[in-house]
């Protein structure tokens, strides 16, 4: 029994559990950084490829470096980064703030609810992914154009008397990600709405919890990673968003996955693009790895 | 240790691979093209005739095919990039390879006043490419509601755009301009009169200047929105691509749905796109592609294309094939008065495109 256990601890089968999703890291994740890395170290010119090279190999095991910072420092140097950056925070931040408005009531409705009915409702959350994202964003283009759908109905029902600019406007690049993300924030907090004991809200409203206290101290808390990883999961792709502000958002949208796309393809400066990439990656994970260290603590605590 | 391991190996591969295929190619091409850039069966008798199957990819922008191309090993035969500036930019990064015109039995086709207007531009471009399409950019507008918003409008110039006087009252039923920093500029440029080509900081300011003062008026920039929009009534006037105005303007005409549209070439200069094909220096099949570039000199095959799409090709005698509808349309073949203030413009050095991408940035979005 003892060499048993000091086989599952050391041996070649935990070894392979943790190893596949390292590898996975490494190869899908890792590589691809470290490439852009060196890209964003280097110049731009016209040929294949079209960046200059960071290192220069004298032979052996030496070598010069040719990069520089010079990327990073011109991102300074304009507002334009910073502003795209700014934006992108700010819109994904209220897309989020909105999806969990919307999209709390509606797992805490299909958590509640019991057998058929709930496999119902979880099959039309997840209903909309048999369709191409871009073609759920293309409907809305028809939906909100001054012609559309909505505008059509509201001028029938004699509330509006021109149509009103909905489409190419900031209100549809947030409604688009709200739609579009809604699913990522409502089925983790069904998860974890899902596994609450009932037995604690039976016992809050036997102490004389009124409804709202109970969601307020029990609920609430309870499903707090459920809330955290849906935030997560909505606010880290709605940052680099490229599909939904260049086909909602019209022009004065100014949003970094826009910015790097013409750095790419406009300027055809792959070196800057990846220093943008880079950047926003970094602003990606700052908050992960601070959220991360919050929550050992906080289990160190308990 | 691993570079010499990985030569061998490419070598190897290479033998392997290429050296029967030297004799003779497998019969498949693939093709990127432009989205309704052929009739709908020129592939198919393409195949009937050659026996080679054709994979058809299809783009919308020009900064696609260049971003797929300087990435490399695209598996692409034959792209058709607009010249200027992009073919002839692209030349310069080495991603094409040089035609052998030998195998292009129909070059005498070409007609000559479209290889005169490449070889104008740039001398070298010829040696790489074959003319495929011609359009020059204009502006459509919705014939019905301009003359009511603004009366009197002169609807063959730039001044409907660019003109306060006549931009301003036309903002409430919507203008659209090309997202495209280069186009924009030029137009803004011959507008005020100046060379559509110039660099000179003076000239660029000017023609902010212009594009920043109508920016309000503008619904929207974009490249490709306009055609459904201009059709459907949505919008007014539209500065859009030839043949895409032209399609805007056909498909009101089918709907039957009271949108009158109009494209005019503004008297002031268009631009002029001439769109050609060559082939990546690394197509897996450069035979076939040869095979279907000389098909594509053909006049029964471009006529028919012309046809279908509405640009104007580069081929002689295609007139057999082209219904008169089409030919006698102003836009598709232009007059030669036209044709003579048609220009192009060559490619930019880095730092003018960079501070052009910037300025296009600052009118769009306001930072």
């Amino acid at each position: 029994m003892n060499r048993n256990a000091r086989f599952t601890r050391n041996g070649a089968g935990r070894r392979l559990v943790v190893g596949v999703p390292y590898l996975w890291m490494v190869v899908f994740f890792l590589l691809p950084f470290l490439i852009l890395l060196r890209i964003s170290f280097s110049e731009s010119r016209i040929g294949l490829p079209p960046y200059t090279e960071v290192f220069e190999w004298l032979g052996g095991l030496s070598f010069r470096v040719l990069g520089s910072f010079s990327n990073y420092q011109f991102l300074f140097t304009d507002d334009l980064y910073l502003s795209a950056y700014a934006n992108s925070v700010k819109i994904a931040a209220i897309s989020t703030a909105l999806c969990l408005l919307i999209g709390y009531p509606m797992a805490l409705g299909i958590s509640r609810v019991r057998g058929q009915a709930r496999t119902l409702l979880l099959m039309l959350v997840i209903l909309p992914f048999w369709t191409s994202f871009l073609i759920r964003v293309y409907a809305w283009i028809g939906l909100l154009k001054s012609e559309g759908l909505i505008n059509g109905l509201l001028l029938w029902a004699g509330i509006i008397d021109s149509p009103l600019a909905l489409l190419y406007s900031p209100f549809a690049v947030y409604l688009g990600i709200t739609y579009s993300y809604l699913p990522f924030m409502i089925l983790p907090l069904y998860a974890s709405l899902e596994r609450m004991d009932g037995s604690l809200l039976e016992a809050a409203a036997d102490l004389g919890a009124r409804p709202m206290a109970v969601f307020l101290n029990v609920t609430l808390p309870l499903s707090w990673p459920g809330v955290i990883a849906g935030s997560m999961l909505v606010f880290i792709p709605a940052i680099g968003e490229f599909v939904v502000p260049e086909l909602l958002g019209g022009t004065s949208t100014l949003m970094i996955g826009k910015v790097l796309w013409s750095e790419f393809f406009l300027n055809r400066d792959w070196p800057l693009a990846s220093a943008v990439a880079i950047i926003m990656l970094i602003i990606l994970v700052l908050p992960l790895v601070w959220w991360q260290r919050h929550q050992q603590q906080s289990e160190g605590d308990k | 240790m691993l570079k010499p391991y990985h030569l061998a190996a490419g070598a190897l591969l290479s033998v392997l691979v290429s050296h029967p295929l030297a004799a003779a190619e497998e019969k498949l091409l693939n093709v990127f093209n432009w989205s309704d850039y052929i009739a709908s069966d020129t592939l198919d008798r393409f195949t009937a005739e050659t026996g080679i199957k054709v994979n058809y990819d299809v783009y919308d922008s020009n900064e696609m095919v260049e971003a797929k191309l300087m990435a490399g090993k695209s598996g692409y035969d034959v792209v058709f990039p607009s010249a200027f500036p992009f073919f002839a930019r692209q030349i310069q990064a080495r991603i094409y390879q040089p035609l052998d015109k030998q195998k292009l039995t129909n070059y005498g086709n070409l007609e000559e006043g479209v290889i005169n207007s490449l070889n104008a531009t740039d001398e070298k471009i010829l040696d790489f490419a074959v003319p495929y399409m011609i359009a020059g950019t204009g502006v459509g507008f919705n014939r019905g509601k301009v003359n009511a918003l603004a009366p009197g409008a002169p609807t063959n110039s730039w001044d409907l755009i660019f003109d306060p006087k006549w931009s301003d009252p036309l903002k409430s039923c919507g203008i659209s301009v090309l997202d495209d920093s280069g186009e924009v500029f030029a137009a803004a440029l011959v507008w005020l009169g100046k060379n559509p080509r110039s660099e000179d900081p003076e000239d660029f300011k000017a023609a902010s200047a212009a594009i920043q003062r109508i920016r309000p008026n503008l619904r929207y920039i974009h490249s490709s929105s306009y055609i459904n929009d201009l059709a459907n009534g949505d919008l007014c006037v539209a500065h859009g691509y030839g043949g895409d105005l032209v399609q805007a303007r056909d498909r009101a005409g089918e709907a039957k749905n009271g949108v009158d549209i109009s494209v005019y070439l503004p008297v002031e200069g268009a631009q002029v796109v001439i769109d050609v094909m060559g082939i990546p220096a690394d197509a897996p099949h450069p035979d076939n592609a040869h095979i279907f570039i000389d098909f594509m000199m053909r006049a029964d095959v471009v006529g028919p294309i012309t046809d279908a799409v509405g640009y104007a090709n580069a081929i002689r005698g295609t007139d057999a094939f082209v219904s008169e509808q089409r030919r006698n349309d102003p836009v598709i073949y232009p007059s030669p008065e036209t044709r003579a203030k048609f220009f192009t413009v060559p490619p930019k050095p880095q730092a003018y495109i960079r501070q052009l991408t910037r300025e296009w940035t600052r009118i769009k979005t306001d930072h």
